[in-house]
């Protein structure tokens, strides 16, 4: 392994450090807002890799502008592409996960989801 | 080009569609709506299967008519056929065995929804058994996931909307790696098409470069997917997931929901890596060994359980165990024996889960063993299929467990140092297994004490519950059919995978 590696890709590596961060989040914190937080940055870290990957030193997003139409003059357009996508997911499982909170915390008044199992199994259906 | 080939892009749009349909219909229509849409695909998929078993080679659709490595393609082979004609067939009779349940269950007007969730299921299903791209792959694995918690929490209490926030958190954990993971792919090979990353993928396995990083995003693919079909430590959401939500929702989450990324994680092995740069990796033993440790522990967990619902769950979790074993061995005969046992769990345990409603029914909807004495004579189809599936879970000859663990014992002979741990692992769990199922079987035919007659016994006939009957008598033909003519199946499987290549 080398460090330089390492240095030379510090974005990508702050990315990852993101989605571990996310990652762990979402896994280990009981409150379930919280987790939500972790999903989102854990699934804004990957888009922040993607992003990285499609960019090219000193180019321009590739929206054909002043009639150039040289390759050259643009930054891969497909993990953009992606990241819109992706984004797309993200938002529509963020909601889900979001409802399905705020239907738990009407019925028994905590976000914690370990509390919530105590209370259904006092419940006993 | 044959009009055939249009049929699996056709499928795929045609329940996407029926969906939003289902939204503006009432529960009755979007029932009726849901049927023919499954009936439809299924008929449409047998065509696809015999024209691609006729012309004997993988046929490539692309969408939007942009070649290789830029567009869209869908590629449908011998294997992709057969598991579309397969999954409609589980899930139309996964449907028809939970008619009841769904009326009384799930509210009136919330009904129709339920049609959606099913559609969209299977248009994700279809989707990631017919793409030829890893990121559209991606984002079906999300709608799968999405629609599948809207199965779970159809069923309004407590405990599904619990079962079903976990269930999201699993699978959301489980999807970012995979997601990573594909970044990590596409950032060393360039591409998303499956056979073009293939090809790079190939090209750096020679040249040596990259070594590392392709490792990286083999293992999170897998663990990803493996999260997600409830290998053994990760399973924490399934028995509630399966425990509590509506018949028909637990018998198509177990039987085609996990086994939809595990049919995506086999085309990630044989279509992306490639199956030699598998086997040589470490990434199989540790499936290895996470399959055998879920092959007993799922049925530990199973044997401690008191509600006859949970105690399926559970062995589904064992079962997944057989799967990734069968991946662990890390040879094609390995993985032909998990495809077949895929196969062999889907129509099995789908089975298990109607008949156990068909025996709470009888029993006053408790779902706990001392009240199910005598359920067997209460409700005599729900008991004879409910031991077909017992006796093929435990894998007696004639049914189509005992096919499946034949092929485990013998892709493991030959093998340096796994085959004894398999072998051991197999007889084991083949012990456990019989121990929670025939515990069951013996209890639902012992007649139930006098005085602990419970209120709510009584009997039901097979004429009173049609859908439900008739679910169960073609589950348990399936059943026989895998069982005694596997040979056939056998033999499409390989030629399936040989295609994939």
């Amino acid at each position: 392994m080398n460090v330089n590696h390492l240095l030379h890709n510090y974005p990508e590596a702050v990315a990852v450090i993101l989605f571990g961060i996310g990652f762990s989040n979402l896994l280990l914190q009981k409150n379930l807002i919280k987790k939500i937080v972790g999903l989102n940055i854990m699934d804004t870290a990957t888009y922040l890799f993607l992003a990285l990957k499609g960019y090219i030193d000193g180019r321009k997003a590739p929206v054909a502008a002043d009639g150039i139409q040289n390759v050259e003059a643009y930054i891969n357009p497909i993990p953009s592409g992606l990241v819109l996508t992706g984004i797309v997911v993200s938002v529509s499982v963020t909601a889900l996960m979001l409802s399905l909170t705020i239907r738990l915390y009407r019925r028994y008044h905590t976000l914690d989801l370990d509390k919530i199992s105590v209370l259904l199994r006092k419940e006993g259906k | 080009m044959a009009f055939v080939q249009n049929f699996p892009f056709m499928s795929i749009i045609l329940s996407l569609f029926s969906g939003p349909l289902c939204s503006v219909l009432d529960g009755k229509w979007a029932k009726k709506v849901n049927t023919a849409v499954i009936v439809i695909i299924g008929l449409m998929s047998s065509c696809v299967l015999g024209y691609v078993a006729g012309l004997g080679e993988p046929f490539i659709y692309r969408m939007g008519h942009f070649p290789a490595p830029w567009g869209n393609e869908i590629r449908v082979g011998v294997l992709e056929a057969f598991m579309a004609v397969f999954f409609c067939v589980i899930m139309l009779l996964s449907m028809a065995g939970g008619v009841r349940e769904r009326l009384l269950q799930i509210e009136e007007s919330k009904q129709n929804l339920y049609y959606i969730m099913v559609n969209l299921l299977l248009c994700s299903l279809l989707a990631l058994i017919y793409t030829n791209d890893l990121f559209t792959a991606y984002v079906f694995v999300e709608i799968n996931t999405i629609s599948a918690c809207g199965l779970i929490m159809i069923r309004q209490n407590g405990r599904t909307i619990e079962a079903a926030a976990r269930y999201m958190i699993m699978s959301l954990l489980g999807s970012g790696l995979l997601l990573l993971g594909i970044c990590f792919l596409y950032s060393v090979t360039g591409h998303l098409l499956m056979s073009n990353i293939r090809q790079q993928v190939e090209m750096l396995a020679v040249s040596g470069e990259y070594r590392i990083p392709l490792m990286v995003s083999l293992v999170l693919m897998s663990v990803g997917l493996a999260i997600k079909s409830a290998l053994y430590p990760f399973h924490t959401w399934l028995p509630d997931a399966y425990g509590y939500s509506t018949v028909s929702s637990a018998a198509i989450l177990s039987s085609l929901v996990s086994k939809g990324y595990i049919f995506l994680l086999i085309k990630i092995f044989y279509r992306v890596i490639g199956f030699e740069i598998i086997c040589s990796s470490k990434v199989i033993h540790i499936l290895f060994v996470f399959g055998v440790m879920g092959m007993i522990m799922g049925s530990v967990s199973a044997i401690k359980e008191e509600s006859i619902r949970r105690m399926i769950a559970y062995s589904s979790v064992a079962q997944i165990g057989y799967i990734y074993m069968g991946f662990g061995l890390g040879t094609e005969i390995g993985v032909v024996a998990s495809i077949y046992h895929v196969l062999s769990h889907a129509a099995t345990k789908s089975l298990l889960f109607i008949a156990a409603s068909g025996l709470t029914d009888a029993s006053g909807d408790s779902v706990r063993y001392e009240e199910l004495h005598g359920a067997g004579f209460r409700h005599r189809l729900a008991g004879a299929a409910f031991t077909v599936g017992a006796l093929s879970m435990v894998g007696l000859p004639m049914f189509s467990g005992f096919i499946s663990k034949l092929l485990f014992a013998q892709a493991a002979m030959g093998h340096e140092y796994k085959m004894l741990i398999t072998l051991i692992a197999l007889a084991v769990s083949t012990i456990l297994n019989a121990v929670y199922f025939m515990k069951t079987v013996i209890r639902i035919y012992t007649p139930a004490s006098q005085d602990g007659e419970s209120k709510g016994n009584r009997i039901i006939h097979m004429r009173e519950q049609p859908g439900k009957s008739a679910a169960l008598i073609c589950f348990v033909i399936l059943n026989l059919i895998l069982g005694l003519n596997s040979e056939p199946v056998i033999h499409m499987i390989e030629a399936g995978l040989e295609m994939f290549r």
